[in-house]
């Protein structure tokens, strides 16, 4: 017995410490991404600045920069950003939540699956920007049929990532709960829950990708608000940098609520990280 | 008293996985059940487990019909079957959450030293290896505080070393509370090291088809020759039962039993 746990003493100290990395290089290694696009912005702005290129229908960074500075002290990019983000949050929080509620259903009861996978399957088969013209008919041209093109964006990726993972359950994971004889109730909340808890944060960021793809095009069909009316505006009006800048901020904004999003939710996934620490550590 | 009363199993699709059987095991007794493959092993300890119910039969410990997973009957499995979201500690207190925290966490920091993990008990169960792994499982078992401890081929997947090293454990853990250890295998040397009793089932349809008792005091050396005897009385029967032109033992060929051909 002691000869034992002597022998598996080594395998401790092997698994890396994350927090005895210095912090330099912790910070390092997202740097090195940010390496390719600053290059290569720098190398048009030299271009630009060099005369190679007259910059007219691609802007120079810094072009776009003094133009999203603008946008800023105006007041506008804000009202914009405002617009946009309220879009999003409202249909992505109806996305998840029909997608969670249908998915967990069809999920955990068999019966419902038989009656509403089939159906759901069919609608996931239609462009969802198919449904625009029927939903201005229906809803009208403002918010209400932006918010629900959103949201029917959102909920497919999250009603089949719940579904899947909750079919997927490690059985022998399940038979554990039955052994300890947990009810209906608690085996939903200490065995299924958890247990397709990653799946689902995976759904739920698929899912905000998507509504920020789908804002665009709502905002696109008649919006004098928005990061969407500002491409539009730009396009009509013939400002590429404006165009350059809402995209730019596009992808920051949508970035940055993603990364909020795996923060909310790492405390519940610490069990998973262990593998992503030892291949970072490596 | 665990009671097993012509314990049928037939399967949806037709299988007979278990045959009529008939066993009494006391409180405290270690059995062994050895056989080849389809003979209905692990259908039975699940009948016993109330994992799947038996088609015919019954199932009964201290009188009590059992049909369903029963508080007094413990399963480890073959793999650890740990939760990965839960620290080995949590794994170990998971089927005791209706004690108060106090006693829980008692309980489990006793099982945790008991089994030589004490160290490990936030670690998460992917940064353990497989032998630490089925220690946890058994300590998971162990801490409810079972009659009747069901084991279905637990250290089948461990290499030689650490098979033996946990065979030696769990006789050290069951003298602590000396429940009844009902044990799965395919290990001859295993079922002989461990058992007062052996069963040797025979398969199509799994039946019992001879039963050895192991009279050797414990702890027993592997290289005795009394050992090595048993062994070899095992292994006769083992091959005697996949025989097919060896008929049933008389003894425990119960009516019909046979007819089955």
């Amino acid at each position: 017995m002691i000869m034992t746990v002597e022998l598996q003493a080594p395998a401790v100290a092997a698994t890396p410490q994350t927090a005895s990395r210095p912090w330099a290089a912790r910070l390092a290694r997202p740097l090195l991404g940010l390496l390719l696009p600053l290059s290569l912005a720098l190398a048009w702005e030299l271009a630009v600045w060099a005369g190679w290129s007259n910059g007219r229908l691609v802007p120079p960074p810094s072009k776009v920069f003094t133009t999203i500075a603008e946008l800023a002290r105006s007041g506008e990019l804000t009202r914009h950003i405002t617009m946009t983000l309220t879009r999003v949050g409202i249909g992505f929080g109806l996305g998840v939540a029909a997608g969670t509620l249908l998915g967990g259903i069809c999920g955990y009861w068999g019966l419902a699956r038989r009656l509403i996978d089939p159906t759901v399957q069919a609608l996931r088969a239609i462009p969802s920007i198919a449904w625009v013209p029927l939903f201005i008919l229906w809803l009208g041209i403002f918010e209400t049929s932006k918010v629900a093109l959103i949201a029917v964006g959102v909920f497919f990726p999250v009603y089949l990532g719940l579904t899947g993972a909750i079919l997927s359950v490690d059985r022998k994971i399940v038979e554990v709960g039955r052994v300890f004889r947990l009810s209906g109730p608690a085996m939903i909340r200490r065995i299924l829950l958890p247990a397709v808890l990653p799946a689902y944060v995976v759904a739920l960021r698929v899912g905000l990708g998507l509504g920020w793809m789908f804002v665009v095009a709502a905002e696109f069909m008649g919006a004098s608000e928005g990061l969407g009316y500002l491409l539009i505006d730009g396009q009509q009006l013939g400002k590429p940098a404006q165009i350059v800048a809402a995209i730019v901020i596009f992808a920051i904004i949508g970035k940055a609520t993603d990364w909020l999003l795996e923060i909310a939710t790492a405390p519940l996934l610490r069990w998973q990280d262990s593998f992503a620490r030892q291949s970072g550590a490596a | 008293m665990l009671q097993l009363q012509s314990v049928t199993k037939v399967y949806p699709n037709g299988v007979h996985a278990l045959e009529r059987f008939s066993s009494e095991i006391q409180l405290g007794e270690i059995i062994a059940i050895i056989g080849g493959s389809g003979c209905g092993k692990s259908t039975l300890l699940r009948a016993i487990a109330g994992l799947d119910r038996a088609s015919n039969g019954t199932v009964t410990l201290d009188g009590e019909a059992i049909a369903a997973p029963h508080a007094k009957v413990g399963i480890i499995f073959q793999e650890p079957r740990l939760l990965p979201w839960l620290t080995v500690a949590d794994n170990i207190g998971f089927g005791l959450s209706e004690l108060p925290a106090a006693e829980r966490r008692e309980r489990v920091a006793r099982a945790l030293e008991r089994v030589g993990l004490a160290d490990k008990a936030k670690v998460w169960p992917r940064e353990l290896s497989g032998g630490q792994a089925q220690r946890v499982a058994i300590a998971r078992a162990l801490v409810a505080q079972p009659e009747v401890l069901l084991l279905d081929e637990p250290f089948s997947a461990l290499d030689a070393f650490t098979r033996k090293d946990l065979q030696d454990h769990l006789l050290d853990l069951w003298a602590d509370t000396r429940p009844t250890l009902i044990l799965v295998t395919h290990d001859v040397e295993e079922a002989v090291v461990l058992a007062d009793r052996v069963l040797v089932m025979r398969p199509h349809p799994g039946r019992l088809f001879e039963e050895i008792t192991i009279n050797l005091s414990r702890p027993r050396d592997r290289n005795a020759p009394l050992f090595e005897q048993f062994k070899r009385h095992v292994l006769t029967a083992l091959d005697r039962s996949l025989d097919r032109t060896v008929p049933d033992t008389q003894g425990r060929r119960e009516p019909g039993g046979g007819l089955w051909w």
